[in-house]
């Protein structure tokens, strides 16, 4: 078999088109995150609220959803970084034009709409006509689901909030349940 | 530094390929053994649910490495070609370890029944498909079934299937038993008059084979076992084979081609070691053992003189008739907790429903789910229901302990132009052409998910549920996954077949394939038992073959 160098190398970046990768930090303010700057972390962190609102149980900013995507995004996700960037950017814009305020600055009613007609492709804005809005709700959703329902080890998922509120046992051995609040398991099997 | 010529070269040491290489090293040959990935570890990932075998978000534990490894999809609809990655669904993989899936899978210990080796006579040509029956019989394969069952280790009890011939010697380990709903279940398909067993599992219920019991944890299938209870080729057979001395393991390897010379005979083959170097093998045999996809890829990425369209391929079978499982079933949702964390989940089956289903070509087997991993279950919802916000949050809390999941795999209708070929104008981290998937299932599937559906439906309504939705599968697209057989088909004739019924290639009688490629069809069942089955059985006639010498050089 004959190996072309060349393609070789063509194959190789192929399958690596993430090596283009964007720089740090957006402008020159240092950030706080891996990847996202200050702003867009706020951004994220409201959205991911709304897919995981805190109620009873903590939601996904107490869970720290942002800080599993900042640190995938700067690892496994990395392809994922321009998505992320000109998303952000571009949601934004249709905040500032129709509400003159950032995502994260309206109300949570105003949010839920905003993300409802995204998940519908019915957002305004430029970018949205080539990268279907409900595209990136998608994404955004399911990496929010991951920080908050995945490993801690990932960054999200903090004190296994999680685990914590669907009441399975962590660190996993059996029969060692090592919360202290809820009863509810024994409850169920004693009825 | 040249490698010493040695008998066998066993390429992938998985569930087809470590029964291989112990039958061929247990009996005098000296072999080596070849496997792209490593040993694997439980600590590696633990309990990590993001990157298991099952959920592959941010990779697979066991490999292989999105970083040297990738496939072209072809989408059957527009023709649009992409590059896919192993964590990727469409890349179908299987793990890349020593014991590749053996090390992370369910566990599931099926024989196939005496009608899928003959699926041809039982339901009769079917138009669009290549529906065949294998070369070899249920009986012929039955003696290897056993030794597969006890060498490896398999916990069961059989008796209670009606539907499957009486096994010659019973099973080396008792069944597990049921976990809570796993009883309810058994109770209720017994009120439907069907006939449920606990599932024979590749899986240690007491301590057998020198490895402990199973302690039941949740997350089983996708991870190693942290106590080695689960039963693989990794902590059976290819132990066996390095310790007769007469088999080399080498790890991190990635097998390139084999060499055919002039004559049309194997002579070994090319593979880039552990550092990248480009290294031969001679040898006077080449068992290819690599899964559907990539023994395919290898025998066609394998030109010659003789075969320049790739070894054994000079009738245009390699790689075709690809089939995996069309997985579907139903979720129930009930009004208390049933999640008493007695792992890993799956634990009862039913066979009533793999054969005779009036206007239904086969079926499959049926079982409870393993346990859906808090990420996994947050698509698991009625349909139409929110995927996000306050309501998806409330139905998570309240349901992750109140669902239960009732499936099975269906047997597919094989079908000539669901086939893995190679692209020369994209290649991996080596250089060595990639493997390109195509084609679509036979469209007689979804008629069979329909059926099996409505089963599982109807069993999860006798159990209790007071809703249940069901999750159909085998619509269009391709299948393959961790199930993926079908590509190097054997059979008796030469110009509708791969190799014999040895696993023997037709036209280069010193290389054999051995792992699921093998298969004619691929059973209503979890096939790993069967690959293994055929490992011991390929490995058991090339040393009979040996013996004759017929094939020493």
């Amino acid at each position: 078999m004959n190996i072309d160098r060349r393609k070789f190398i063509q194959s190789i970046s192929l399958a690596s088109g993430s090596l283009l990768l964007f720089p740090a930090c957006g402008g020159s303010q240092k950030s706080v995150w891996r990847f996202l700057s200050d702003d867009e972390a706020l951004t994220i962190i409201a959205i991911a609220e709304q897919i995981i609102p805190a109620d009873e149980d903590p939601g996904a900013t107490d869970a720290g959803v942002v800080n599993f995507i900042d640190k995938q995004l700067s690892g496994f996700y990395s392809n994922f970084q321009e998505s992320y960037r000109k998303g952000i950017t571009a949601l934004n814009e249709f905040c500032h034009k129709k509400y003159n305020q950032p995502f994260e600055k309206l109300e949570w009613n105003k949010q839920t709409e905003v993300l409802k007609l995204m998940e519908k492709n019915s957002i305004e804005g430029e970018y949205w006509k080539e990268n279907p809005s409900s595209r990136f709700f998608r994404m955004l959703r399911d990496h929010s689901m991951q920080g908050f329902y995945g490993s801690p080890r990932h960054g999200g998922n903090k004190n296994y909030v999680s685990y914590k509120m669907i009441r399975i046992d962590y660190p996993h051995v059996i029969g060692q349940n090592r919360y202290a609040s809820r009863c509810e398991t024994l409850n169920a099997f004693a009825k | 530094m040249t490698n010493r010529h040695v008998n066998a070269v066993v390429i992938g040491a998985g569930a087809g390929g470590g029964p291989v290489a112990k039958e061929l090293a247990t009996s005098g040959l000296s072999v080596v053994l070849f496997e792209r990935g490593r040993w694997a570890k439980y600590d590696d990932h633990d309990d990590d649910e993001l990157i298991s075998q099952r959920t592959t978000v941010l990779g697979n534990a066991f490999g292989p490495h999105r970083d040297k490894h990738w496939r072209i999809f072809v989408d059957q609809r527009s023709g649009k070609e992409t590059i896919v990655y192993p964590h990727e669904g469409a890349y179908n993989n299987n793990a890349a370890c020593v014991g590749s899936g053996t090390v992370s899978y369910g566990a599931m210990a099926w024989r196939f029944m005496p009608q899928d080796f003959r699926m041809k006579t039982t339901y009769g040509h079917v138009d669009g498909s290549t529906l065949e029956d294998w070369p070899i019989s249920y009986d012929d394969l039955d003696p290897f079934y056993e030794k597969a069952e006890w060498e490896i280790g398999v916990s069961g009890a059989d008796p209670q299937n009606p539907f499957v011939p009486e096994r010659k010697k019973h099973l080396p380990m008792p069944p597990f038993e049921f976990n809570r709903e796993g009883r309810m279940l058994y109770e209720a398909a017994k009120r439907r008059g069907w006939h449920p067993f606990p599932i024979p599992m590749l899986r240690n219920s007491i301590p057998y084979n020198g490895r402990p019991g199973c302690y039941r944890m949740r997350t089983c299938v996708g991870f190693a076992c942290p106590v080695n209870a689960k039963c693989g080729t990794h902590n059976t057979v290819i132990p066996v084979a390095l310790a007769s001395g007469n088999c080399e393991l080498r790890i991190n390897c990635q097998v390139a081609e084999i060499m055919v010379n002039d004559q049309g005979k194997a002579t070994g083959i090319n593979y880039f070691d552990e550092n990248g170097k480009g290294q031969i093998q001679t040898a006077d045999l080449v068992i290819v053992s690599g899964s559907a996809t990539e023994t395919a890829r290898l025998l066609l990425n394998s030109k010659s003189k003789l075969f320049p369209n790739g070894a054994g391929n000079n009738f245009d079978w390699v790689g075709r008739n690809l089939q995996g499982h069309a997985y579907t079933g139903a979720v129930g949702l009930f009004d208390r907790d049933l999640y008493d964390d007695v792992g890993p989940g799956a634990c009862v089956a039913l066979s009533d429903f793999n054969h005779g289903n009036e206007g239904i070509i086969g079926g499959g087997m049926m079982a409870n789910e393993f346990f859906r991993l808090p990420y996994l279950f947050t698509n698991q919802r009625p349909p139409g229901s929110p995927s996000w916000g306050k309501a998806h949050k409330d139905y998570h809390r309240q349901n992750y302990k109140r669902t239960m999941s009732v499936k099975g795999p269906c047997q597919e209708i094989p079908n000539f132009d669901a086939r893995i070929t190679v692209d020369p104008s994209v290649k991996d981290f080596w250089g060595i052409p990639v493997g390109k998937l195509m084609g679509a299932r036979h469209p007689a599937d979804r008629k069979v998910c329909e059926f099996i559906a409505d089963r599982c439906e109807e069993w999860l309504l006798e159990t209790g549920a007071y809703k249940v939705w069901k999750e159909i599968g085998g619509g269009g697209g391709l299948s393959g996954g961790q199930h993926q057989a079908g590509t190097c088909r054997m059979g008796n004739d030469k110009q509708t077949s791969v190799t014999n019924k040895f696993g023997q290639l037709h036209e280069i009688d010193n290389v054999f394939v051995a792992d699921g490629s093998l298969m004619v069809t691929n059973g209503g069942f979890n096939p790993a038992l069967t690959i293994m089955a055929l490992g011991f059985y390929v490995g058991n006639q090339i040393v009979k073959q040996w013996n004759g010498t017929h094939l020493k050089s």
